[in-house]
């Protein structure tokens, strides 16, 4: 039997004092398993900026891990604005960050791009007034 | 290469399993079991918070002894310059360095003087680095251990500099060959450290094969002695000790002496966890360069110092008022031995991470499912009367055979109440068919 182990993480908007924990964790126990040091990278930055993106855009989100022997699945959902032009969203540089957010060094518009550079597989999907999610997948070998 | 060498070690006989080293320890790497703490040497990071808190000092540093120097027919004390912060006397360094050869040393050789050809090296190091990368100071050698057990992605960012120790320690052996005709091997160079880290640097100095250092001592362990030398001797003929390295035990001692601007100066090993995971999260893309000190008021702050730490950090403060403003070294030359490679290290420094819960992956996942059910069953309140310092690592000693469940005192007791209560069942329901036919 192909063994899974999965992970639920909650995520609130605007809680900047926490931010970043949730990929910490993720790392953590992604270390504890032995998965090789530039697969935690790759997961670390997606997870990271995922993350913030909740943090600084939405509601509420969670954050959930599926690991089995092949595979890192990263599902991300918020509730949130929703995503108007994803196309947009996905360009490098696109960023509606407030000028708040740029003063704490978020907003450069390279969290969407730098999460797909560092996913196998990614998907987002998005509803204006419902909220976002996203898919990332990958590979440990 | 010892590569398992620890600088700590818990001394069984003295250890009465009191438990403030497993609490305090930031890596999770002392257990107690049997009133004895134990130390799990792959997870241990040497940064001597255990030495600080024992009660009845179990923790023992691994510093040299002085009859380890007896082989050598020349010694050399190279003092941290830590050690000039630890006097409330107004004693120089030079003279500091002086009274070495009162208690028993040949000479002494300032170090802070190479700090400053390292500082020289790290800026030209820096403004020649074309990558869009965050180096990290690889001076503290605990650090570099949590970077090799935890942040394997970050190794590639420690600069590769040697460190004003090496520096100095190759200086002084190399000068006193010529003067004395002696080989290397009759020389013995002593470091005196302000931390027992230091010795790892010694016995597994990164990048490099071997280090020039052939030992440490303690200034808690010279300190009296060279006190009452420092009392008894007259400071005329003491040679100047000046330069920016003499602020490099204090906080920003060694990012102030960079002309770059974006760099950052972090103390605490806490801290340097907090910032070795943004960094890991691909977060400070503008800093270049980052200080970073186990203690938490950077060397000042080592385990084996005998000055409180802020005594000491404002001593350097003078000492630099006083001193820092003279150059003890020529740029020009500096440079020059950069180009010659006098710094840089080519070699890599090996990753030793800590071993996962199983090396087969499927194994993995299942123990780790195992852990969360195990952890969810416990009551979080981290007490530690398991031998375990917090619950979730209990969970991982659990599922890796090296603890059970009823080591916990709450899992233990409501077992002990089921068990009472199903006791009191059989006893009650059997009572009757018993005593039906006996009357007390
Ligand atoms: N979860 C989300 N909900 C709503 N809007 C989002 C969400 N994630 C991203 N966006 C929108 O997409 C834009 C681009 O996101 P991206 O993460 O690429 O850059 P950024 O967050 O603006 O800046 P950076 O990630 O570099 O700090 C954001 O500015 C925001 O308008
Ligand atoms: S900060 Fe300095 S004194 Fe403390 S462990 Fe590191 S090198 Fe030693
Ligand atoms: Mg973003």
């Amino acid at each position: 039997m192909n063994e899974v182990f999965s992970q639920t993480y909650e995520i609130r908007g605007n809680d900047f004092q926490n931010a970043g924990k949730v990929s910490t964790d993720i790392k953590t126990l992604l270390k504890q398993l032995g998965i090789r040091p530039e697969i935690i990278r790759k997961v670390a930055i997606a997870c990271y900026e995922a993350e913030m993106n909740i943090v600084m855009y939405a509601k509420i989100g969670t954050m959930r891990m599926d690991i089995d022997t092949e595979k890192i699945k990263i599902t991300v959902s918020d509730q949130g604005p929703g995503i108007a032009d994803i196309e947009l969203a996905m360009t490098e540089g696109y960023s509606t960050a407030t000028q708040e957010m740029r003063e704490m060094g978020f907003g450069a518009g390279m969290g969407l791009p730098n999460i797909k550079k560092n996913s196998d597989e990614f998907k987002i999907e998005s509803t204006l007034g419902i909220g976002t999610k996203l898919e990332i997948t990958i590979f440990i070998n | 290469m010892q590569n398992d060498f620890r600088s700590i070690k818990i001394d069984r006989e003295k250890c009465q399993g009191r438990m403030a080293c497993m609490r305090i320890c930031p890596t999770q790497a002392i257990r107690v079991r049997n009133r004895k703490a134990t130390l799990l040497n792959d997870r241990c990071i040497d940064c001597g918070m255990c030495v600080r808190v024992c009660p009845n000092n179990a923790v023992v540093p691994q510093t040299s002894s002085f009859s380890d120097f007896t082989r050598f027919k020349y010694t050399i004390a190279l003092p941290s310059p830590v050690l000039y912060s630890q006097f409330r006397g107004e004693f120089t360094p030079g003279a500091i360095l002086n009274a070495f050869k009162k208690i028993g040393f040949d000479d002494a050789y300032d170090v802070a003087c190479a700090s400053e050809a390292v500082s020289i090296a790290i800026q030209e190091f820096l403004d020649n680095s074309t990558l869009n990368q965050t180096y990290i100071s690889p001076f503290c050698p605990v650090i570099v251990r949590l970077i090799q057990i935890r942040y394997p992605n970050l190794l590639e960012n420690l600069i590769p500099i040697d460190s004003p120790m090496e520096i100095a320690a190759r200086e002084a052996k190399n000068l006193k060959m010529k003067e004395t005709g002696l080989n290397a091997k009759e020389i013995g160079v002593i470091y005196i450290t302000p931390c027992p880290a230091k010795m790892i640097a010694i016995k597994n100095p990164p990048r490099k094969k071997y280090s020039f250092v052939d030992g440490a001592i303690s200034i808690a362990q010279i300190y009296p002695n060279l006190l009452q030398a420092l009392n008894q001797q007259d400071t005329v003929g003491a040679k100047e000790v000046k330069g920016i390295g003499l602020g490099w035990p204090i906080l920003g001692g060694q990012v102030s002496t960079l002309r770059a601007h974006d760099t950052i100066a972090i103390a605490g090993i806490m801290e340097v966890i907090r910032i070795f995971e943004d960094l890991e999260n691909g977060k400070l893309k503008n800093i270049k360069y980052i200080e970073c000190h186990s203690c938490s008021t950077a060397c000042v702050g080592g385990s084996l110092n005998v000055e409180n730490p802020y005594m000491s950090r404002n001593r350097v403060i003078k000492l630099l008022e006083k001193y820092g403003n003279t150059p003890c070294q020529d740029r020009d030359y500096v440079k020059n031995l950069i180009q010659k490679n006098f710094f840089s290290l080519p070699g890599k420094i090996d990753a030793t991470p800590i071993a996962p819960i199983d090396s087969d992956i499927s194994q993995a996942l299942k123990k780790m499912q195992e852990k969360v059910t195990i952890y969810e069953k416990l009551p979080k309140i981290d007490c530690g009367a398991c031998g375990s310092p917090d619950c979730n690592t209990f969970a991982e000693d659990i599922i890796t055979n090296n603890a059970e469940i009823e080591d916990c005192i709450f899992v233990a007791m409501k077992k002990f109440e089921n068990l009472s209560v199903e006791l009191i069942d059989i006893v009650k329901k059997h009572s009757n068919k018993i005593y039906r036919n006996i009357n007390i």
